[in-house]
């Protein structure tokens, strides 16, 4: 796969579009169909993409094995912190409203914004977590 | 047209899963597959459910594809054969199939209007979606918001089935961690 270069040409010219169409599903998922976990899936895939042309070794360079699979816990995590400002002030828990008193849609918008982030997080680092506990294996 | 597009897609579905039961090359079945969660995108755009498409299509045809030949990659590629008939798998699969199609009898006639499904929160969140969240789409916003707890609890389970498969898969990493090999690089 090393001297492959047409397939090696044409990933480097496709893996930023890819990655650029994940943020826009991320992004656009309040307007368009995708969410947090499309975005994540595809932006993995990017990454995959990646270290099958390259080689797992100069993938590890990019996203390294520990961060990843500290970036598992990290999205549940956010995704729960979202929930305690509106406990603290004395609403329900996960409500957004308490972003934004004054136009409480809007502070709905950003708080569907920050959970995705955190689905989006989440499911990047598994699907990626996973790949790379796979190619660990074929060491043995 | 829509029927047409159905009946196309669905034919093609059947074709495919039999090619894959008798298949005995697994880098066959894998690709087959993919094509299967493709096709399967492809039905669920024609039933308007978008974002069910995506998915299938980038975890179902994508990831799952790379996972499963990577797999491949670590055991064999070809299928033994089946010492003897398997009666008794048979006719658990009749059973189950038989009564599956059964109960697809008792629901409700497809793209009916009238059911409890549709009749209940349906039309509030499709009613004040925009006015609440001011989210346009409304799948997004019944899934983030009012519904946020139980996309937490999906999260949550994402979560905790990475680490039971990265557990199973790097409990051994010890042992190896002093030898050096190759490592995968694609087919």
């Amino acid at each position: 796969m090393r001297r492959d270069l047409i397939l090696r040409i044409v990933t480097k010219l496709v893996l930023p579009f890819i990655l650029l169409f994940a943020l826009y599903v991320h992004f656009h998922g309040d307007f368009g169909p995708g969410g947090g976990f499309q975005a994540g899936v595809i932006a993995a895939g990017m990454l995959i993409l990646h270290s099958i042309v390259f080689g797992v070794r100069s993938t590890k360079h990019i996203a390294p094995q520990g961060l990843v699979e500290a970036m598992i816990p990290l999205g549940v995590l956010i995704y729960a912190s979202v929930g305690i400002p509106a406990l603290i002030s004395g609403r329900n828990f996960l409500d957004y409203g308490v972003f934004d008193p004054h136009h409480t849609p809007h502070g709905h918008h950003l708080g569907i914004l920050m959970v995705e982030s955190g689905v989006l997080i989440t499911v990047f680092s598994t699907m990626l977590a996973i790949f790379y506990a796979f190619s660990e294996r074929g060491r043995s | 047209m829509i029927v047409l597009v159905m009946t196309v897609l669905l034919t093609l579905l059947a074709v495919i899963t039999i090619v894959i039961i008798r298949q005995r090359s697994l880098f066959a079945v894998v690709i087959l597959t993919g094509v299967y969660s493709f096709l399967m995108a492809s039905v669920l755009i024609v039933l308007d459910a978008v974002d069910v498409a995506m998915t299938e299509a980038s975890v179902g045809a994508g990831v799952s594809t790379v996972l499963l030949l990577a797999t491949l990659y670590l055991t064999q590629s070809r299928e033994y054969p089946q010492p003897r008939p398997a009666i008794i798998p048979l006719f658990v699969a009749l059973g189950i199939g038989g009564a599956l199609i059964a109960g697809t009898f008792g629901l409700p006639p497809f793209g009916s209007a009238d059911t409890p499904i549709h009749n209940r929160t349906a039309p509030r969140y499709l009613a004040k979606s925009i006015e609440e969240t001011t989210v346009p789409n409304v799948v997004t916003s019944v899934l983030a918001d009012y519904r946020g707890y139980d996309t937490m609890g999906e999260t949550v389970v994402i979560f905790t089935a990475g680490i039971g498969v990265l557990l199973l898969l790097l409990g051994r990493r010890r042992r190896y961690s002093s030898e050096t090999g190759e490592e995968i690089q694609g087919e």
